[in-house]
């Protein structure tokens, strides 16, 4: 055996037929020589040399590599038996090139975002590190994981070392506005300590990173993300060392971060030192959370061993800060979960909903396989008869769900590629740190998928084909009535199987349905149609006095409510729906002073103009709402909301009565009023609400605007700009969508599970239909003669409507008991993930129910009707 | 690719290389002249069947122990004359070993009893 010889079989066949002739030759000469007749010379010679063909199929067979031969002729003959079937190569291909486009899809999101490690250097070390409440409440409402507050990491590295280092960061936002008259734009930043970027392995790609000794409260350095520093500085590396105004301050460019580096999030467009611009009366509190600390494991000390320090700091500070909320313990996360936490669940969820689908793809493929085996049933025999060996046999028909599956799985990487591409764009909640994208990994793992898939749908079919019981359809006589029933049952299986997993799927998608028209409808509490909003902010430089800041957001409250199509105008620092916007906690003055270990009380806190409630049409339910009246000095007054008033004043009135909130100013707030609730987030339980007067003056920077309008509110966003731009041009103005669109934004998470759950299970229904109408048409095309005789003997064609029907109902009736018992199992694990839906909502039950049984009944008629127009005389006849 | 029942063949074809790679160490022959040469001097006991001398010759090129080039023969026919190579030479002083250790053993087991019983003999005295 030889590679160069297999190669070239027909060339050195050639040579040998050519030595042969010589041979002959040469024997026909000598015999000639020794007298012999010519033609009795040639006769000679070739009964010396015997069969010629032998010798060179001997030869032929030495230089095979037997392997690759026999996978050769494999897989031209499975090409042509696949040819010769268009139609069923082409659904099969297709039902493979999703399923499998589908998993790697999702496989190459889960990975990237899930499994690829971070661009960092050692990134297995790296572990974020959380305040940790302990009690009941907190956890029940998934907050494991509490920002830090600085004091509090400062202490931790202080007075800890079980972490190399650890660093802390925190989000913030400025206004870049240009050096040579561009536009400004609103940018999002990120603060991180000095020692940051060391501790990530992060080295500057350009300049350098930050110094300790620029890490203070007026320090003024910058670095730039790689994507600012091309988009907006055509990346011009001598920007390093120059000045860039935010906020309208100067800061100083010390380095350009690498392009990898994306880390949180791709938002993040510049960084400044931890310390800078941060209010200086925040830092020696225990309960400001807004920060992220990561660290850095030490090669020599554990992670438990090293939090287990950390958390013996943190409850030192617990107990010294009783009332506050300052946590027990802390928590880690590694960085991919940190990124990902709000779409691990989801997605985790869409992979198995995928592994159903690919799982049903491989079971109909198989189903159609079974089928095509017993047309073939005479063919197998022959070649089983003929000598083929079993393995031969089973080893013939997996090359061709081989073929199938490689086909299938070449179309299904390219469906990937758009998918993949589709998703990580259109999924916004996806973390951007990693760059989602096909890689080798991806690959292998496609080309196992079609591996797994071919054996899984080509070996049962291959194993029952082939099986000794077909031999005897050599000798069964043509009429047969119950030929393969063992055939028969194997199909129905596999089709029971098909059609719980499908059950499974249609549950789940139902459930995420109605969870998320659950919360499309949710009551956010305020007006969210015809209404448009939008963020600006005022920078200090201009707007340095309460007077400015108030004389602006009341000329432009005017203009803006002066305009044509406008309704009414709210002017606050946080809308409804639009996020937490931060929380303080309060003390109730008419209230006997807590009991030691007692939480403060925790409200969230909104600024809120006079128009804020009457414009967004918040009820008031009592006392009155803020007037202009409210401003500055006597600004000294808090609206409430109803959850604030039902938890901390039961069965009391609590207008009149005073709130002292430390973080403003350590002050006083008479209530005045209280509203309606409105939900922070949709989808989140609400929470206690604090509202003061938008006109104390209090330097928020900014506000948003929430502007109702008659008709599409995006048609008046030009001339609000243009009113915004007459006031000051400099400005920066954000975010201008409608509340839908914001609110509907944030819901992403739940439309995408909801929405590609959904998909796979339509899908998967199809799929499980297709299954049922093949195992169906088959059953009956068996069944021919049967039917011809019944019918012969007087059976109506109602009868064997039935029969069939009922035949084919039987499966589908099966799946579905067995799918809804083992959804009842499953639908436990996405209870998180619904809102205001109970795991086994009978609602959704009936109508998976109702749909498989209509989808299934539909299936099955086809065959069904067909089988009772059969012409009796014509299926006695048959074969 | 093996097959059981090939295993008594396989010493025929042992000895068949053999044979080839010897008629070889007389100059460079074809497949014609090789059978030829192979029957004459066995004195037409040996028969070299066409079926075998082609796959041998084939499987000697593989091996490296004979190389080939296209020639003209006797009679001025175009023929793929083959050539012992060094390593064929080599081969053929390990054949010819073996062959002679095998002989003369098969000799001591078939050769005339004085031998055998000289042997007994010999065990009996230690």
């Amino acid at each position: 055996m030889s590679w160069f010889r297999f190669f070239h079989r027909r060339r050195s066949d050639a040579e040998l037929q050519q030595e042969i002739d010589v041979y002959l030759a040469e024997e026909t000469a000598e015999n000639i020589a020794r007298g012999v007749k010519p033609e009795e010379a040639r006769r000679q010679a070739r009964v010396k040399l015997g069969n010629p063909r032998s010798v060179r199929e001997t030869l032929w067979q030495q230089n095979t590599v037997s392997l690759l031969d026999t996978l050769g002729r494999d897989l031209k003959f499975a090409t042509r038996t696949l040819t010769r079937t268009p139609g069923f190569s082409l659904i099969a291909i297709a039902v493979m090139a999703l399923c499998i486009g589908a998993t790697t899809s999702l496989f190459t999101v889960v990975r990237s975002v899930l499994l690829r490690p971070l661009p960092f250097r050692d990134p297995s070390r790296l572990v974020m590190v959380y305040e940790h409440f302990r009690d009941a409440r907190s956890n029940a409402e998934g907050f494991n994981y509490n920002a830090v507050a600085p004091a509090d990491f400062f202490d931790w590295r202080a007075k800890t070392h079980g972490f190399q280092d650890m660093a802390v960061s925190r989000r913030c936002q400025f206004d870049l506005t240009g050096e040579r008259g561009e536009l400004p734009e609103a940018v999002g930043a990120g603060a991180g300590s000095w020692n940051l970027f060391p501790l990530l392995g992060v080295p500057a790609a350009i300049g350098r990173t930050f110094t300790e000794s620029e890490d203070r409260l007026d320090g003024t350095s910058v670095m730039l993300t790689w994507s600012l520093f091309e988009r907006r500085f055509a990346g011009d590396a001598s920007i390093v060392g120059r000045q860039i105004h935010l906020d309208g301050k100067p800061y100083t460019v010390v380095g350009v971060l690498p392009k990898s580096f994306t880390w949180p999030e791709a938002k993040m467009q510049v960084w400044v030192p931890y310390l800078s611009g941060l209010p200086p009366d925040l830092l020696p509190h225990h309960d400001y959370h807004f920060s992220l600390v990561v660290a850095r494991l030490r090669p020599d000390v554990s992670l438990a061993s090293a939090l287990s320090q950390v958390g013996a700091v943190q409850y030192r500070l617990h107990m010294q800060n009783l009332h506050a909320p300052v946590a027990e313990d802390v928590a880690p996360r590694n960085l991919n979960d940190d990124l990902a936490r709000n779409v691990k669940k989801p997605l985790l969820l869409l992979m198995c909903a995928v592994a159903c689908m690919l799982l049903i793809g491989c079971l109909d493929v198989a189903n159609l396989l079974v089928a095509r085996g017993a047309a073939r049933q005479k063919e197998v025999a022959i070649r089983g008869a003929l000598g083929a060996r079993r393995l031969t046999l089973i080893r013939a028909q997996l090359t061709e769900s081989l073929l199938i599956c490689l086909a299938g799985g070449a179309g299904g990487v390219l469906l990937s590629l758009a998918a993949t591409q589709w998703l990580s764009s259109a999924w916004k909640e996806l973390p951007s740190a990693a760059g989602i994208h096909v890689d080798g990994v991806v690959l292998g793992f496609a080309c196992a998928v079609v591996f797994a898939a071919a054996l899984l749908a080509g070996l049962l079919p291959a194993i029952s084909s082939t099986s000794k019981a077909v031999f005897a359809s050599l000798q069964a006589s043509s009429r047969t009535t119950s030929g393969s029933l063992s055939r028969a049952t194997m199909r129905k299986t596999l089709l029971t199987v098909e059609i719980a997993v499908t059950v499974v799927l249609l549950i789940g998608a139902g459930l995420l349905l109605r969870s998320f028209v659950r919360l499309r409808g949710a009551d956010v509490g305020c007006v969210t149609d015809h209404v448009l909003t939008l963020d600006y902010s005022l920078p200090e430089k201009e707007y340095g006095s309460p007077q400015k800041v108030n004389a602006f957001n009341e000329a432009l409250l005017a203009k803006l409510r002066a305009l044509p199509g406008v309704r009414a105008v709210a002017l606050g620092t946080v809308l409804p729906g639009e996020g937490n916007g931060g929380d303080d906690v309060f003390t109730i003055k008419e209230h006997p002073a807590l009991k030691p270990g007692e939480l403060l009380p925790e409200a969230l806190i909104r600024g809120a103009d006079p128009g804020y409630f009457s414009a967004l049409q918040i009820p008031l339910l009592k006392g009155r709402f803020f007037t202009s009246d409210d401003r500055l000095e006597r600004a000294k007054k808090v609206v409430i909301s109803s959850a604030l008033a039902r938890q901390y004043f039961p069965g009391e009135d609590p207008l009149g009565r005073t709130l002292h909130v430390p973080a403003r100013k350590d002050a006083d707030f008479e209530i005045v009023g209280v509203v309606g609730d409105t939900l922070w987030q949709v989808g989140k339980p609400v929470l206690p609400t604090m509202y003061f007067p938008m006109l104390d003056g209090a330097l928020e920077q900014g506000g948003s605007l929430a502007i109702r309008t008659d008709s599409d509110p995006l048609a008046i966003s030009i001339p609000v700009q243009k009113q915004i731009a007459s006031l000051d041009p400099q400005l920066v103005v954000s975010n201008v969508q409608t509340m839908e669109r914001a609110i509907g934004d944030s819901l992403g998470n739940a439309r995408f599970s909801a929405s590609l759950v959904l998909i796979f299970a339509g899908l998967s229904l199809l799929l499980a239909s297709v299954g049922l109408y093949g195992v169906l048409s088959y059953l009956m095309t068996q069944r021919t003669t049967e039917l011809g005789v019944r019918m012969a003997l007087g059976a109506q064609r109602e009868q064997v409507l039935r029969l069939i029907l009922f035949d084919g109902l039987r499966p589908a009736i099966l799946g579905l008991a067995l799918g809804s018992a083992a959804s009842a199992g499953f639908t436990q694990l996405i209870r998180s993930m619904l809102y205001d839906t109970r795991p086994l909502d009978p609602a959704v039950y009936a109508a998976v129910t109702f749909t498989l049984l209509m989808v299934a009944t539909l299936a099955c008629m086809i065959p069904a009707w067909r089988a009772s127009r059969l012409d009796p005389m014509q299926a006695l006849r048959a074969e | 690719m093996g097959d059981k029942s090939q295993s008594s063949a396989e010493m025929l074809k042992g000895t068949l290389d053999m044979m080839i790679l010897r008629t070889l160490v007389t100059g460079d022959a074809h497949g014609h002249t090789i059978a030829k040469v192979i029957e004459r001097t066995s004195e037409d006991v040996l028969e070299v069947e066409q079926g075998s001398l082609y796959p041998a010759l084939h499987r000697l090129e593989d091996r490296g122990w004979v190389s080939s080039h296209w020639g003209a023969s006797e009679n001025n026919r175009k023929a793929k004359f083959y050539r012992l190579t060094a390593a064929g030479r080599k081969q053929l002083v390990r054949e010819s070993n073996r062959w002679r250790q095998m002989t003369r053993a098969i000799g001591l087991v078939m050769g005339e009893q004085a031998i055998g019983e000289e042997a007994i003999a010999d065990g009996g005295a230690r």
